[in-house]
């Protein structure tokens, strides 16, 4: 090929190689909270000045490291997979790593930024700053049989399954156990006992795997009072997932599994 | 301080520390000590396959794998355990789908397979589709599958608990090449980070699954918590390190971001090509083009920016264009990839072409370890009890350079050993009685660190080293940049000695954490600069340009680095050799 790349770039991709940054003053306000040291939470302001197209991680980091190093959150792999940074910023659950900060950043008022809100995720009680006690999460993840059940004697090789067999459970095989779903959920804020959305939605990978035998009593676990019957459709959970799992839709298909008892 | 007991404990829940606890949480007491919940662990980012000669879409076979891995590793793999690799991989594999692994599917139901970097037919023929997938979040499957079967079989997880120690003794029965006794293993001290609390776990077996050291580089596709705690524990109590010259560049990672875009994108057809639109592969791998193996790709990504044809206003990347291929190809094997490129380079992969550069991505060296899994003392004795698999040992299957999709393999075949073999040590053997005030370490270093009242900042030392290893230490090396970069760490180490924390307290203490890993990254970069300093040679990963040729005469010999403390206390590396395993491949030119 001999044709010079360079000149169809789009505008976009000119912008994404310039390397050159415009850093622009904002301030990060932080719902800070050490039950060593305070009984209750406290706003905190800290002004960064910072390009934005850099990660709101990138941010906090900063604040972190060069600010005040007591700030307290949870990250590791810093793009979106492994889902340790769920927070809310500015009232919405996302990824610390997954959002830019000029997504985030609004209009400037008289050449002045809105202050970006950053606070733990909500329903999960708050162990420091950003922290927040993750274990009634993961008890919820465990009690939908999160695993294959399969009866009948191991083939030898694989078991089979086709392509449209497989692509039926796809989209919620992408959940990354980050509870950004579960904890947008009023449901979820208003009574801790309820799965959440995050435990239905891996019930669902495996309630629609054709491998699996255990469809039913992941139904019946579901159809308890605690179950799939509390969700109000709000489709918080769907705004939420950084992995843009049609969450809601996978309750709808557990519920109408419920129903019709068809899988 | 809280003592606990258990027959294995397994450090790290990444893919090989879990792979080890559904083995070995049947056959005995079993402990998972994780820095993080299970499902955090860098596994999950890995995307794009796991090798395995299933020969589901072509003709292939595990003798073909393993040649590929050895030539892949430039001839310094131990050939006896890639055989096992390339062997064990289909039942690996295969282990995987009836947990319940979702794998793209064949027309025929069966596992679907792609081409990657390295892999071919009949020894260096054609590439082959031998890499197992879920579009490109392989990795992500096999962690989440992993965590379902470890809750299916009620393994027990101690989470954010971080290990700082390993707990050894001397066994007066067996002397070491070094004249000092053996050692046999007793436990591992442990920080609780919820409460700051320690917790000795006494054991008769250890795992080690703790994971990579990447961040002592700054463009990286490692996590922020890939900071090499294992070897670094193991290093400190005298246990030797084996190659960690060997540092594998991606070649696309995001350009300065580091992100990694799976090889699997070149698999599906991905072209890279420079600031003339030239695809330059094909100069440097005229057969394999793009899926040479990585260290080819990243040095010849490397020379076009040299050489003046890199894209971009200052010439410092190159691209990797995928805008030849059907957007629904895209969409549906590598959507998480394009997806990166939306987010993070506000670009559309479907029209342009996507800026990368190689990012510092796994470390080939680390824990010495037999095929069994079983640590090593020296070259000829191992640590009855203590284990080692994945990222974190070195059993070499990788040798000078890994193939992508054989780390995935590796942790699934060497977890597995690791845990049966563990398991199996803790039913025939007692506790080993533990070392007085077994902590002591431990809270030196924690207090050392929370009360320190000197000037440096952890963040300001970490980003020097890793500009200094960027700088002196990446794709292409010389003995000036290499005394450079040993100079800086030297440095770095006496301002480590004076930097202090600002987080006092006991609960979640994460600046601490930080703290500690920082430590950690030196001690580990400074063994990766010394090796590669004695290796006066090209090979694989490490790329000497005042000693551009492979010298198999002088250098085949894994290196081994051990720690010593003269009587003043002052402590150097001191470097060893140990012979490769060579069975029935001659070592040859590599060319791709």
């Amino acid at each position: 090929m001999s044709t010079a790349t360079e000149d169809k770039h789009s505008a976009a991709l000119d912008a994404a190689e310039s390397g050159a940054t415009q850093h622009v003053t904002f301030r990060l306000r932080i719902r800070r909270f050490n039950p060593e040291q305070a009984a209750e939470p406290v706003w905190v302001d800290y002004e960064l000045s910072m390009d934005p197209k850099e990660k709101l991680l990138d941010a906090l980091h900063k604040v972190k490291w060069e600010i005040d190093g007591t700030l307290t959150f949870r990250r590791s792999c810093a793009h979106g997979i492994c889902g340790s940074d769920a927070m809310r910023i500015n009232g919405k659950n996302r990824l610390a790593c997954k959002t830019l900060i000029k997504d985030v950043l609004g209009k400037p008022k008289n050449g002045v930024y809105k202050p970006i809100t950053v606070e733990p995720i909500k329903g999960l009680t708050v162990l420091k700053d950003l922290v927040v006690d993750m274990d009634p999460f993961f008890q919820a993840f465990r009690d939908v049989m999160p695993f294959l059940v399969a009866k009948g004697n191991e083939p030898t090789r694989e078991r089979k399954q086709s392509i449209e067999d497989r692509a039926r459970f796809d989209d919620t095989t992408k959940c990354i156990l980050c509870a950004a779903c579960t904890s947008s959920c009023p449901v979820f804020w208003n009574d801790g006992q309820y799965f959440g959305p995050a435990a239905i939605v891996n019930a669902h990978r495996f309630i629609f795997d054709s491998r699996d035998d255990a469809g039913e009593q992941r139904l019946e676990i579901l159809n308890e009072k605690d179950g799939v019957w509390r969700c109000r459709t709000t489709f918080n959970c769907t705004d939420a997932c950084p992995r843009g799992i049609q969450v809601t839709q996978a309750i709808q298909e557990v519920k109408r599994a419920l129903i019709t008892r068809r899988i | 301080m809280q003592i606990h007991k258990y027959d294995t404990v397994i450090v790290g829940a990444g893919g090989a520390g879990m792979r080890a606890a559904i083995e070995a949480s049947p056959r005995s007491r079993t402990a998972v000590l994780t820095k993080l919940y299970p499902t955090r662990s860098h596994t999950g980012a890995a995307q794009g396959g796991m090798a395995a000669a299933l020969a589901n879409v072509e003709e292939d076979n595990w003798e073909w794998h393993t040649f590929d891995t050895i030539k892949g590793g430039d001839y310094l793999v131990d050939q006896d355990s890639a055989e096992i690799l390339a062997k064990e991989a289909i039942d690996a594999v295969l282990d995987l789908e009836k947990m319940g692994l979702p794998f793209n599917r064949t027309a025929e139901g069966n596992i679907d397979q792609r081409r990657f970097g390295g892999h071919t037919r009949q020894h260096g023929e054609a590439p082959v589709r031998r890499a197992c997938y879920a579009a490109d979040r392989t990795g992500h499957m096999i962690l989440q599958t992993l965590y379902q079967n470890c809750v299916k079989q009620g393994v027990e997880f101690f989470n954010e608990y971080y290990v700082l120690d390993l707990l050894l003794v001397d066994d007066p029965e067996v002397t070491l090449a070094s004249g000092e006794p053996g050692k046999r293993v007793a436990g591992v001290v442990s920080y609780e980070l919820a409460t700051g609390e320690i917790h000795v776990f006494q054991a008769k077996s250890v795992i080690f699954a703790s994971g990579g050291a990447g961040k002592f580089f700054k463009v990286t596709s490692n996590a922020h918590t890939l900071t090499g705690d294992g070897q670094a524990a193991a290093f400190r109590r005298g246990l030797p390190l084996e190659d960690m010259e060997f540092f594998q560049f991606h070649p696309t990672g995001i350009w300065r971001m580091g992100i990694l875009l799976t090889e699997g994108a070149r698999g599906e057809g991905g072209i890279l090509r420079n600031k003339d639109g030239e695809r330059f592969m094909e100069k440097y791998a005229p057969v394999m083009k793009d899926l040479a193996s990585r260290d080819v790709v990243s040095r010849a990504i490397y020379t076009e920016i040299r050489e003046g044809r890199g894209c971009g206003p200052e010439g410092d990347h190159v691209y990797l264009d995928l805008t030849h291929l059907p957007p629904e190809q895209l969409d549906a094997k590598l959507p998480d990839i394009t997806e990166f490129a939306r987010t993070y380079l506000g670009i559309e992969p479907y029209t342009d072409p996507i800026p990368i550069q190689p990012t510092a991505h796994y470390a080939m060296g680390g824990m010495p370890t037999n095929n069994d899994g079983e640590v090593l003392a020296d070259n000829d004795h191992i640590v009855p009890g203590l284990y080692a698999a994945g990222e974190v040992a070195c059993v070499s299957v990788h040798g000078a350079n890994r193939l992508g999709t054989n780390s995935l393999l590796d942790i699934n075949v060497f977890g597995k050993r690791c845990g049966i073999n563990a398991a199996e040590y803790a039913a025939t053997h007692e506790h080993v009685e533990l070392p007085e005030n077994p902590e002591t370490l431990v809270v030196e270093l924690l207090e050392g660190l929370r009360t320190g009242t000197g000037t440096e900042k952890v963040h300001e030392v970490r980003t020097a080293l890793q500009e200094s290893m960027d700088a002196n230490a990446m794709v292409f090396r010389t003995e000036q940049t290499l005394k450079q970069a040993a100079e800086d760490i030297r440095e770095l180490k006496m301002r480590y000695r004076n930097v202090s924390v600002q987080d006092k307290g006991k609960r979640f203490n994460t600046d601490l954490l930080e703290a500690v890993e920082l430590g950690n990254l030196l001690d580990l970069a400074e063994v990766l600069v010394a090796g590669a300093l004695a290796r006066e040679e090209s090979r694989g990963g490490h790329y000497r340009e005042d000693f551009p040729t492979r010298d198999d005469v002088n250098f085949m010999r894994h290196t081994m680095a051990y720690r010593e403390v003269d009587e003043s206390g002052k402590d150097a590396i001191r470097l060893d050799y140990k012979p490769v395993v060579q069975t029935r491949y001659q070592p040859m030119e590599r060319k791709y």
